[in-house]
C-alpha cells in the first residue's frame, strides 16, 4: 500500500508564512469563522456532529456531541477550554501544529466558541511549551487586532475573547477536570463526574474543553461540509490523524495520515522503518497509557475501532517503537516510574500501586526478581485498572498488563536469570 | 500560579517568603500557596542553580541514549545525583518527564531553551559553554541567559518576537 491523500492538518507546514496572519489569511484562512458567523449556533453544532469528528486528545468521543451537551439556559457564561497541556509520553504532535499554523487552533476555538454562545476561551498549556505558549501569544495579538478575536468578531457584534494560562509541569493536568482545577490556580487533581464539565465545569459552569488537533479539524469542517471531511479516514474513525512517530526508527517525527490507515504504513512509509533494520520488538499505539501491541500487529489499522479490536487504544496515536535489542521489563519499568512520579496522589490503588510496581519492576531489572514477584506484578496491574478516579491508573495498568500478555518468558527469563537476559547475553533464552 | 512564577523569576527558586507574601496578596494561606506550589515540577522548592538542565529520560528518549546523557549532565556540571545543585551553584540538573520533543529525542531543555538529538559529548559541550558564559542558542524559540529568566517569561513577562 501506497499512501496518497491530500493533506489537511499539515497542507501548509512547507510554508513558514502561515505563522503570520497575512499568510495565514492568502491561505484562506479565518473564512471557516466568517462561515460560522452567518450560522447558528445549532447549525455549527449539527455540522460538526455530522462530520463524525472525534476527539483527537485520546479518548475519541464525537466533538459536535460534545458541544451538543452544553445548556444554554443556566443564567452562567459558557467557556472553551483549549488543552494543550500535550504531555502524553511519545506526543509531540501538537506541538508542532501550533509551532507552524498557530491559528489555525485560534480560529477552530473561535468557531468552537461561537457553537455554545462563548464569550471567553482560555488556552491551557503546558509550562514546558513556553516556546509555543509564545507563539500562541503573538497569534491571538495579531487576531485581536484583525478582529478576529475581540469584542467584535468580524463585525459581528459578538465577543470572543482569548485567554492563554501556562501549566507548570504536571501530566495529570491533561485529564480535563484536572485541567480545569490548575486553571483555577488549585492543585491539579481530577474531580469527581457528574457533574461532568459541560454543565459544571470552569467556574462551575458549563464548559467545552478540546485537544489542539480536534479545534483545528473545524475551519476546514465549516469551509469544506461534513462529507469533504468524511472523504477520508473510515466510516466511525473519519478524518486524518497526526501520528508521533518516536523510539527506534530511521526518522522519527509527526505525520498526518487518513485514520485507518495500517500500522506497517506509518513504520515503513513514513518513519523509514526499524533503525539499523533490526526487527520490530513492540510499539505502543497512542502513548505509553495504551497496551503496547507486538510485531504480530503489523496491518493493523490506526484508527479507535481497530486498536480497540487488537486490545489497545488510538490515545493520541503517538508510536513509541522498541526493537529487539530492548527490553521489554527495562521499557514497561521506566513507563510505571513515569506514572508514579506523575500520580496526583487523590486515589490510594493510583498512588500506592504505581510506586510499588516500579519498586517490583525495578527488582526484576536489576536482577533481585523472585518468582513470587511476577504474581504480584500481574496482581498490582488488576488492580490498577478502573480503580481510581480518572485514566492515570489504567495507563499503569496498560503498562504492565500488555507488556506481562505479550512478553511473559521475557519477564520469567529475568527471575530464571538473575537479571536482565538482554544485558547478560542469553538472548536466546527470549522468546519475543 | 504565574505569581509562583514571578517569586522565582526573582529568587531563583520559591522561597518561604515568597509564599507568605503570595498568600497576603492573595488572601488565602501560605499552607494553600504553598499545596499548589509544592504540586507543580516546574516550581523549585528548593536551592536551585542559575542554569536548570532538564534531561528528559521517559521512553522514547530513554530509546534513543537519554540516560547516558543525564549521567553526562552530572558528571560535567559536577551535580551529585540526589544533589540540588552544584557546589559552584552553577547547576541544577533534573531528570524530566516526557518534553514533547520526542520527534528529536533525546531532548534536553536548559533554562526552558529546547536543544535536540542532545548526545552525551553535545551535553558536555553545552555545559562547559554556560560556564564559560555562552548562552546556547535553543532549537527553537528565544534563549533565556538563566532560569530566573525563563521563570520571567513564564510569568508572563516576555516580549514576544513578530513573525
Amino acid at each position: 500500500m501506497s499512501l496518497r491523500f491530500e493533506p489537511r492538518l499539515t497542507r501548509d507546514w512547507d510554508d513558514p508564512s502561515v505563522i503570520g496572519l497575512d499568510g495565514y489569511v492568502a491561505k484562506g484562512g479565518y473564512r471557516g469563522l466568517t462561515n460560522a458567523l452567518a450560522m447558528t449556533d445549532v447549525e455549527i453544532v449539527e455540522l460538526v456532529k455530522s462530520s463524525g469528528l472525534r476527539g483527537r486528545g485520546g479518548a475519541g468521543f464525537p466533538a459536535g456531541m460534545k458541544w451538543g451537551f452544553v445548556p444554554r439556559d443556566t443564567g452562567k457564561p459558557t467557556y472553551v477550554v483549549v488543552n494543550f497541556d500535550e504531555s502524553e509520553p511519545g506526543t509531540c504532535n501538537n506541538r508542532e501544529l501550533v509551532e507552524r499554523d498557530p491559528h489555525r487552533l485560534l480560529e477552530g476555538m473561535a468557531i468552537a466558541a461561537l457553537a455554545i454562545g462563548c464569550e471567553t476561551a482560555y488556552l491551557y498549556v503546558r509550562g514546558e511549551y513556553l516556546w509555543q505558549s509564545l507563539v500562541l501569544e503573538r497569534a491571538i495579538g495579531e487576531a485581536y487586532a484583525a478582529g478576529h478575536l475581540g469584542p467584535d468578531v468580524q463585525g459581528s457584534g459578538k465577543r470572543i475573547d482569548a485567554v492563554l494560562h501556562r501549566g507548570a509541569g504536571a501530566y495529570i493536568c491533561g485529564e480535563e477536570t484536572a485541567l480545569l482545577n490548575s486553571l483555577e490556580g488549585l492543585r491539579g487533581q481530577p474531580r469527581l463526574r457528574p457533574p461532568f464539565p459541560a454543565v459544571e465545569g470552569l467556574f462551575a459552569s458549563p464548559t467545552v474543553i478540546n485537544n489542539v488537533e480536534t479545534l483545528m479539524n473545524v475551519p476546514d469542517i465549516v469551509v469544506r461540509g461534513a462529507d469533504w471531511f468524511r472523504e477520508l479516514g473510515t466510516e466511525k474513525s473519519p478524518g486524518t490523524k497526526m501520528v508521533t512517530v518516536s523510539g527506534k526508527v530511521e526518522r522519527p517525527g509527526n505525520f498526518e495520515v487518513p485514520l485507518g490507515t495500517p500500522f506497517r504504513v506509518v513504520l515503513e512509509e513514513l518513519a523509514g522503518g526499524v533503525l539499523g533494520g533490526r526487527a520490530l520488538k513492540a510499539w505502543t499505539p497512542g502513548g505509553s497509557s495504551t497496551p503496547m501491541l507486538t510485531a504480530g500487529h503489523l496491518d493493523v489499522g490506526l484508527d479507535y475501532e481497530s486498536l480497540a479490536e487488537a486490545g489497545s487504544m488510538l490515545g493520541t496515536a503517538a508510536i513509541m517503537v522498541m526493537d529487539e535489542t530492548d527490553c521489554v521489563v527495562d521499557c514497561a519499568t521506566r513507563m510505571v516510574r513515569f506514572y508514579a512520579h506523575e500520580s496526583c496522589g487523590k486515589c490510594t490503588p493510583c498512588r500506592e500501586g504505581s510506586w510499588w510496581a516500579t519498586r517490583v519492576l525495578e527488582r526484576l531489572e536489576d536482577g533481585e526478581g523472585r518468582s513470587a514477584d511476577l504474581p504480584i506484578v500481574r496482581d498490582l496491574g488488576a488492580n490498577l485498572l478502573f480503580r481510581a478516579f480518572c485514566a492515570l491508573a489504567d495507563g499503569t495498568a496498560s503498562v504492565i498488563n500488555s507488556s506481562l500478555q505479550h512478553f511473559p518468558d521475557e519477564f520469567e527469563a529475568h527471575v530464571r536469570l538473575g537479571g536482565c537476559p538482554l544485558k547478560v547475553e542469553h538472548l536466546e533464552e527470549v522468546s519475543a | 500560579m504565574p505569581l509562583l512564577y514571578l517569586a522565582q523569576s526573582v529568587e531563583g527558586s520559591v522561597t518561604r517568603d515568597a509564599l507568605r507574601e503570595i498568600g497576603e496578596l492573595l488572601g488565602i494561606t501560605t499552607a494553600e500557596v504553598e499545596a499548589v506550589a509544592s504540586f507543580y515540577t516546574m516550581y523549585r522548592l528548593r536551592p536551585t542553580g542559575t542554569h536548570v538542565i532538564s534531561v528528559c529520560t521517559n521512553l522514547a528518549c530513554k530509546l534513543r541514549g537519554a540516560e547516558a546523557v543525564f549521567e553526562a549532565a552530572h558528571e560535567e556540571s559536577g551535580v551529585a545525583h540526589g544533589a540540588e545543585m552544584s557546589d559552584d551553584g552553577l547547576f541544577t540538573v533534573h531528570e524530566e518527564e516526557c518534553l514533547g520533543v520526542c520527534d528529536f529525542a533525546p531532548a534536553v531543555q536548559i533554562d526552558l531553551g529546547n536543544h535536540d538529538n542532545v548526545s552525551p559529548e553535545r551535553m558536555r559541550e553545552l555545559v562547559a559553554g554556560l560556564r564559560a558564559g555562552e548562552v546556547p542558542s535553543p532549537a527553537r524559540g528565544p534563549a533565556f541567559d538563566s532560569f530566573k529568566a525563563a521563570s520571567r517569561a513564564l510569568a508572563g513577562f516576555q516580549e514576544v518576537p513578530s513573525a
